[in-house]
This record gives structure tokens, C-alpha cells and sequence, in this order.
């Protein structure tokens, strides 16, 4: 049976496609993607995402617990949060996520809604003799995320919190239209916004008053769909797509999260200092369609006759108006500008390999 | 609620078929079948004068999240596609049974078209 967000309701009544994903009942789009993504671009949107999930990290022992587990450094100030993968012992990743530290022993992990159950399984399994507390506040916690230019000003209007004093990957805890929120700088789409985490009870108060406040700035509701045409503008990775347990965050060009200089010892360490060292056999990379077509996930990539790689991720890009995509090629194909070829149901289609982001404008990489 | 003209037939595949008056069938996907899929942004069309088999897929509708068939009502050879779409594949969410049509198909066997469903079968499978 899948999961109601609090703001289920409030989906209905904007008249929401409302599909099931990863467990939840959420709103796919409520009406053009294409609209609810410009919004973002030019304005601002508002998104649920309490189907995310929270997993709470208390002891004195938290961030040796989480530099264990981790790739990337834990030991950032209290007051920010910073982007890692989590890997199993062969480098395989478990789950991206992002950790917030609320204070010196206390931090906030938020998962994939997919992956949950794994990555409490997982996290739970690994905490072995740290002095930790880990608790999976996912039902009780709900998020609603407003992106785009006009983000701050709008978030201005529901806080005392000087927003200016939340850098990019920084967060306070404070109020948000009256109620105990985590208001947070991290997004996923390439914009300048605000996450609020709230407790599930207050989450329509909040959405209310976002959306009341977000009137004179045309706010439009915002669903999955756009939310990952956004994140594939700027070429984010999206775990069951793009990374999974069978990729690497080498592979996936997450080396920037993947702490193999210092003496930080982590599930997978040995694995991917031997992937540095020796190189991967594939990289992945991003891809423009030159030609008519939109590639897809699974859609495969040939040079001549030859297989050379997988796309997955892919879609019309709205704010670029051509499609684009991720995909894993062989190494030695993973350069800009390589022209491949895409098999559409049976027709090559010219791609080529690209830098990422696709889309450079935003207000925040 | 999504339209179902009454003077059409449907397919079970959300497709709608008009007869011309000199025979030939239309074809394109109903209101319902757009409103799901959302923004068009490309079309795939058969080559005109392609064999069509009822119940083949014989073109691809791109959305910007998804891909999705249509297929052929009935047996017969494709008269006709919609070049309008090549430029502008948004036709088919903004008018699905005028300008947004697909192809118009020259049928092998006249009886198939009447066996199609009636607006009133298509509106229960279509959930109206």
C-alpha cells in the first residue's frame, strides 16, 4: 500500500497527476512540466518531497560513525551540511545523501525515498561499537522545498532567520511560518532555494503559507517530473538511474566526494583507491542529441558498430529546448565533444559526449 | 473531464478514427491519451504508403518524461502522415482531433472500422 504525504490532500486539490513512487502516492506533474520547470528557472516553485527520508545521528560518537560509512568528510562545521555517497565494500554505492550537522553530535542524514529500508538496514548494521543513536524520523518529518531565483526573497517573507547568514550547503534551525523547521541551502536543480524539514503535522501550514506567500512572485507547485528535468539540466546523478549498487562514485564522476587523500578510513576505501589508481573501465558522462530523437534510460550508445556504452538518464531539456542526457561510455570515449551514436528503437541517432552542467544560467551550481 | 466526440470510433489504445467520405480512415489519440501524456515534443510518424497491421505499433509519441506507442486501428497502408507535426508536435495536446491528427490510413477491409469501439465503449474504458 503505498504512502501518503501530509500534503497529499493539497496535491488532489491542485488537481495533481499523482502517481506511486518509491512507496509514496506524490504528485508527478499538476499540469506542464515544461511550465512548472521554467518557473524554476525564472521564478520560483515549490516542491513536496517528504517522501525523502531522515535518518537522526546523536552521540559523541557520530561523526567517527559517519566518517566510517561515508566517503566524504564528516567533520564539517556544526551549522553545515555537505553532499556524499555511501558505499558497499566493493565501491558499489548504497545510496547518495545528503548530511546536514546540526550540532557538534547531532546530524541529520537524508536518504532517497527508494532506499529507506536498505539504508536503515545499512546504517543501523554498521554502528557497531560508536557511541551513537540513530533514529528514522522519515514519517514524522516532511520537507517542502522552494527553488528559483525569486527563492529568498519569498523564504524572506516566512522567517526571521537571516537568510543571508545560510550559506550554499549550510542550514539554521528556526521557524518557518510559525513552526520548528531546519531551514536548509541545498538544492537539486541548479537554483538558488530553501528546504524547510518540518514535523508531518505542521507540513500544510507551511505549504499554505508558502504557496499564499509565493502569489506575488508567481509560484507554481512543482512535481517529479520537472524535478528531474531540472537535476538533469545541471547533471545530477539520481540513484536507480544513474548510480546504483553496480556503479562506482568514481565511475560516476563523485570523486570530488570520495576522500582517498586523508587517513579517513570507509566502507569501500580499498576498492576505490585501487579504481584511482588503475582508472575505471567506463565514466559517466553527459550527452547532447545532435540529431532528432530523445534518448531514454537503457537506450544503448555505439561508436561504428560497436556497443560502447548505456544511456541513463535522459529527457528533453525544457530551459535548453534539445534533449539530453547521462550515460556510461568506455574511458577513453568520455571526452568532450566525442560524437557517438544513440539506438532509438532500431535508428542511430548522431549524440555527443558534454560537459555537464548542460544548463550554466542558474543562480546556484 | 477529457472529450469524446460522438461521431468517432476508439481503440482500447486510446486511439480515435474518423471515415472520410472517400474512404480513408484518420487517426490520432484522444483527449484522454493527451491530457496523460502531457507536453508533446515529438512525433514519430510511419512512411507514407507503410504496411499497417491492426493492432501494431506504428509510430512514437515523445513527451518530455515519456515515450509511448500508438498503433494502427486497423489493416491497411498509411495514405498520409501529418507533416505539421514535424515542426510543431504540440498540435496533438492543443487540438488531438483536428490539426494534431496523426495519419490517415487507406483501410484494407472496410468492416474492421465498424467493429472499432463506440464513443460510449471508449468513455468506460477511458474512466469518464
Amino acid at each position: 500500500m503505498d504512502k501518503e504525504t501530509p500534503l497529499y490532500s493539497r496535491h488532489v486539490a491542485l488537481g495533481a497527476h499523482i502517481e506511486p513512487f518509491a512507496g509514496y502516492l506524490m504528485p508527478i506533474r499538476y499540469g506542464s512540466v515544461i511550465e512548472e520547470h521554467l518557473a524554476v528557472r525564472r521564478g520560483v516553485g515549490v516542491f513536496d518531497l517528504s517522501h525523502m527520508g531522515e535518518f537522526r545521528v546523536r552521540g559523541k560518537g557520530a561523526r567517527e560513525f559517519l566518517d566510517g560509512l561515508l566517503t566524504n568528510n564528516a567533520d564539517v562545521e556544526p551549522g553545515k551540511a555537505f553532499y556524499s555517497a555511501m558505499c558497499y565494500p566493493d565501491a558499489g554505492i548504497v545510496d547518495d545523501l545528503i548530511v546536514y550537522r546540526l550540532a557538534d553530535d547531532d546530524y541529520l542524514m537524508v536518504v532517497n525515498a527508494s532506499n529507506i529500508d536498505k539504508d536503515w538496514a545499512w546504517v543501523t548494521s554498521h554502528a557497531g561499537t560508536c557511541d551513537v543513536r540513530i533514529t528514522n524520523e522519515s514519517d514524522e518529518t516532511a520537507l517542502v522545498a522552494i527553488q528559483g531565483p525569486k527563492a529568498q526573497e519569498l523564504a524572506s517573507r516566512l522567517t526571521t532567520e537571516n537568510l543571508d547568514a545560510i550559506a550554499y550547503y549550510a542550514q539554521v534551525q528556526g521557524k518557518v511560518a510559525g513552526c520548528g523547521a531546519v531551514i536548509a541551502r541545498t538544492g537539486y536543480t541548479g537554483e538558488d532555494g530553501f528546504e524547510f524539514y518540518v514535523q508531518a503535522a505542521d507540513a500544510p501550514a507551511v505549504w499554505d503559507a508558502v504557496m499564499k506567500a509565493g502569489q506575488d512572485f508567481g509560484i507554481v507547485p512543482v512535481g517529479l517530473a520537472a524535478r528531474d528535468t531540472l537535476r538533469l539540466e545541471v547533471g545530477y546523478v539520481l540513484y536507480g538511474n544513474d548510480i546504483d549498487h553496480s556503479t562506482s562514485p568514481l565511475e560516476a564522476k563523485l570523486g570530488w566526494v570520495v576522500k582517498l587523500a586523508t587517513d579517513k578510513d570507509f566502507v569501500g576505501r580499498d576498492v576505490l583507491r585501487r579504481q584511482k589508481e588503475d582508472g575505471t573501465s567506463r565514466l559517466l558522462v553527459g550527452l547532447k542529441v545532435e540529431g532528432k530523437g530523445i534518448i531514454r534510460h537503457g537506450t544503448e550508445l555505439y561508436q561504428g558498430g560497436r556497443r560502447v556504452g548505456v544511456v541513463t538518464s535522459g529527457s528533453m531539456a525544457p530551459a535548453l529546448n534539445t534533449a539530453v542526457g547521462l550515460g556510461y561510455v568506455e574511458k577513453g570515449l568520455s571526452k568532450a565533444g566525442t560524437a557517438l551514436e544513440a539506438d532509438i528503437r532500431g535508428r542511430r541517432i548522431p549524440v555527443s559526449v558534454s560537459k555537464t552542467p548542460f544548463y550554466t544560467a542558474g543562480t546556484r551550481r | 473531464m477529457s472529450s469524446i466526440p460522438g461521431d468517432l470510433k476508439y481503440t482500447k489504445s486510446h486511439e480515435w478514427v474518423r471515415r472520410g467520405a472517400d474512404g480513408t480512415l484518420t487517426m490520432g489519440i484522444t483527449d484522454h491519451a493527451q491530457e496523460l501524456m502531457g507536453e508533446i515534443v515529438m512525433v514519430e510518424l510511419p512512411p507514407q504508403g507503410g504496411d499497417l497491421r491492426a493492432g501494431d505499433s506504428t509510430g512514437v509519441l515523445e513527451a518530455v518524461k515519456t515515450a509511448e506507442d500508438f498503433f494502427a486501428p486497423v489493416d491497411g497502408k498509411v495514405a498520409e502522415a501529418n507533416a505539421a507535426l514535424e515542426s510543431d508536435p504540440g498540435l496533438v495536446n492543443r487540438d488531438c482531433y483536428g490539426d494534431g491528427w496523426l495519419i490517415r490510413i487507406r483501410p484494407a477491409d472496410a468492416s474492421q472500422f465498424d467493429a472499432l469501439l463506440t464513443p460510449a465503449q471508449y468513455g468506460e474504458i477511458a474512466g469518464e
